[in-house]
């Protein structure tokens, strides 16, 4: 069973893999070089021609490629699996796969041309190549194509099991890639009706403002898009993996239908400081951020239930002795519990973030890239390592090739991280220094940032070891002889109580209906607004 | 729907958490006058530095303006990559008020120990108003990547006793 489409998952572990090898080298240079260690002039002979390149492949690669090619190769793997059917078009999937890869090909080759050195977020009017815009529109398009193969799959599922509910696994990844699908719509029409042929000269100019504005419609449900898939592994699989149960089905699956209502009427709040949008829609768009805290919490509460649930199993007691009774010998479970541990930080940072005008005080400064590597960097990559642990193990069917190994990298990770972390924080909100910035060469460094940019700097180092434990681990999985005496299974949780699901959780009209209205509540009018006073004025520049 | 009473006792607390938090927020905003960037005006990147036609054309000297004793307003122009003017003298005590454009790509606009925070667009003008209370030189950084310069772009104000 699932022979073929497994295969194809090992495709798209193995090009998301290659791909944070090579961005997440270039992390620790941009740490060093903030206490005043360049090492980027070793690399100008390989053809890296500057700091800024270097960061645009570290946040393109980590942040967009290895996220997606990940996802879509997981979800690859597990609907069929919740819903014990085969992908009904296993060519749409491969089809997935290789715009995928094109895609990637295209954007990689201005970037490493230093024709695209535009950092991720790509705003207008820094002008990259159109073949780097046209590479991340076929990545995005290639996960929709991935996507259509598994809506077929959940209809036809559907239509032989009349009246049953949805796999909660199955569901949970169909609504991650609908959310996403939807989102994506903001990016595209920046990249394909602007951005675009704004690029080949087609039209003179473009309106930045505009631009920022659907750029960040699919920036915040991006976040969303990674951060469900390490939440189904989370919710579904942990219990499992701990021996417990899954708490509170119901409430996962009203979890996910939130996150698919919510994540995306929320984009504005990256826009907080921006001059072209009207106070009122900030405002509304800071309410609907703070209400996808209650799904967030709710997560954190079902989740750490259906763990206690296991650590009492195993013979745990007292109010906090049954976490010691975790499988802590297991790096996947020990990896994704330190990346949860690590999320509650990234979680509180967020809505700090999210807070209106409590924005002004860290927007655009070193306490941002703090946020996000605990969120990405560790609640999403941290737990996608996790799953790995028993994932390529699965598909090479031989056993992970060092469990100390794996435990070591995932605790180098969370004291990396928590020291990296914690710095950028610190002189982000108390000394408002600038994020994306060659700090070891700025005038205005001051010498009061040092001690938390040295801290951040041996975080980073102890980043890159414990990614090299991680390469070295999976390397010798694949590498070697040994095949696996036991058949390794996706881990599937029980719940704790059997429950009847109620029939509107299990419906997609309803969600889908408030996920479109709260989208043209919120976006409507002020979409409208700029459209129709927009200012194509800005021409492109390459300032680098 | 079946909830776990002590799961609902959590949602309830989150659900008031967040609602006391939003209420801080908008109250320090809306009554303590904590305010974002609002839209102030549009304007032609491409024409936004002639002299004669824009206030961020005049000559440097002249884009700082006392309206009032201790109360000024600043015309800062961003470009790759430097601010213009990059130093500004004011005495302690002063009110200022930034109106910042952009005639090329995006920049930032942080003032450390302040309220300024903001994005510099080009088409769009970026205010906010800070008081300065105490003597000593701040640094006006670009916080946003605007290029392989972005590092060296800032300016000072010198706030004197």
């Amino acid at each position: 069973m699932y022979k073929k489409t497994d295969k194809l998952t090992g495709w798209y572990l193995f090009v998301g893999m290659v791909s944070l090898f090579i961005g997440g080298s270039l992390g620790p240079l941009q740490k060093l070089e903030h206490v005043g260690i360049n090492l980027y002039r070793a690399l100008n002979s390989i053809g890296l021609a500057s700091y800024y390149q270097g960061l645009t492949i570290h946040a393109v690669l980590n942040a967009l490629v290895w996220t997606t090619f990940f996802i879509v190769g997981f979800f690859t793997f597990i609907i069929p699996r919740s819903l014990e059917k085969e992908l009904v078009w296993p060519k749409v999937q491969w089809l997935s796969f290789i715009l995928m890869v094109i895609g990637l090909v295209m954007a990689a080759i201005p970037i490493l041309m230093n024709l695209a050195t535009v950092l991720f977020t790509f705003y207008p009017p820094l002008m990259a190549s159109p073949f780097f815009y046209i590479g991340l529109v076929l990545v995005v398009v290639g996960s929709w194509v991935g996507g259509y193969g598994f809506y077929a799959t959940l209809v036809s599922w559907r239509k032989e099991h009349k009246g049953e509910k949805t796999p909660f696994i199955a569901l949970a990844a169909n609504i991650t890639m609908v959310m996403w699908q939807i989102a994506t719509l903001g990016v595209a029409t920046e990249l394909l009706v602007f951005v675009i042929p704004w690029s080949f000269g087609l039209i003179e100019g473009t309106d930045p403002q505009l631009n920022r504005t659907f750029f960040w419609f699919t920036g915040h449900p991006l976040v969303y898009f990674w951060l469900l898939p390490a939440y189904i592994s989370w919710y579904a699989m942990i219990p499992k993996q701990v021996g417990g149960k899954m708490f509170s089905e119901p409430l996962a699956r009203l979890v996910f239908w939130l996150f698919l209502a919510m994540s995306i009427p929320v984009g504005l709040h990256h826009q907080f400081v921006d001059p072209g949008v009207p106070e009122g829609w900030k405002v509304v768009h800071f309410a609907l951020t703070f209400g996808l805290f209650i799904p967030s919490m709710i997560t954190a509460f079902s989740v750490i239930a259906s763990m206690e649930i296991g650590g009492r199993a195993n013979g745990g007691t007292g109010l906090f002795s049954w976490i010691r009774k975790l499988p802590w010998g297991d790096p996947s479970f020990t990896a994704q519990n330190l990346a949860m541990i690590l999320f509650a930080f990234g979680g509180i940072g967020g809505l700090t973030n999210a807070s209106y005008n409590l924005n002004l005080a860290i927007h655009n400064t070193m306490w941002v890239p703090g946020h996000f590597h605990l969120t990405v960097g560790s609640a999403v990559t941290l737990t996608f390592f996790g799953i790995t642990y028993w994932l390529v193990p699965k598909l090479a069917n031989k056993p992970l090739f060092s469990r100390k190994m794996g435990l070591w990298q995932a605790w180098t990770w969370f004291i990396g991280m928590v020291l990296m972390s914690n710095g950028l924080h610190v002189i982000g909100l108390n000394f408002s220094v600038p994020r994306r910035t060659m700090l070891g060469v700025a005038p205005y460094a001051s010498s009061t940032w040092q001690p938390q940019l040295i801290e951040a700097a041996i975080g980073g180092i102890i980043l890159g070891i414990s990614g090299l434990l991680y390469y070295a681990n999976m390397i010798g999985t694949v590498a070697q002889k040994k095949q696996l005496e036991e058949p390794i299974e996706m881990p599937v949780a029980e719940q704790y109580h059997e429950e009847k699901i109620p029939a509107w959780l299990d419906n997609w009209k309803p969600w889908f209906a408030i996920t479109v209205l709260l989208i043209l509540v919120a976006y409507g009018p002020i979409l409208f607004d700029m459209l129709s006073n927009i200012q194509l004025t800005s021409p492109g520049f390459k300032p680098w | 729907m079946h909830i776990d009473p002590q799961e609902r006792n959590y949602i309830v607390i989150t659900i008031a958490l967040v609602v006391i938090f939003a209420t801080a927020i908008l109250v320090s905003a809306f009554a303590y006058d904590i305010q974002v960037p609002v839209p102030y005006a549009e304007v032609n990147p491409n024409e936004v530095a002639t002299p004669g036609i824009s206030p961020w054309g005049d000559p440097l000297d002249e884009r700082v303006r006392e309206l009032a004793p201790n109360k000024y307003e600043a015309y800062i122009l961003a470009q790759t990559w430097a601010f213009l003017p990059n130093r500004i003298t004011i005495p302690k005590g002063s009110t200022i008020t930034f109106y910042v454009t952009s005639k090329d790509v995006q920049h930032g606009f942080i003032i450390a120990d302040t309220n300024i925070n903001m994005m510099v667009i080009p088409g769009q003008v970026s205010t906010l108003t800070a008081t300065f209370d105490k003597a000593g030189e701040y640094h006006f950084v670009c916080n946003e990547y605007c290029g392989v310069g972005h590092q060296t772009m800032f300016g000072t104000i010198i706030v004197e006793e």
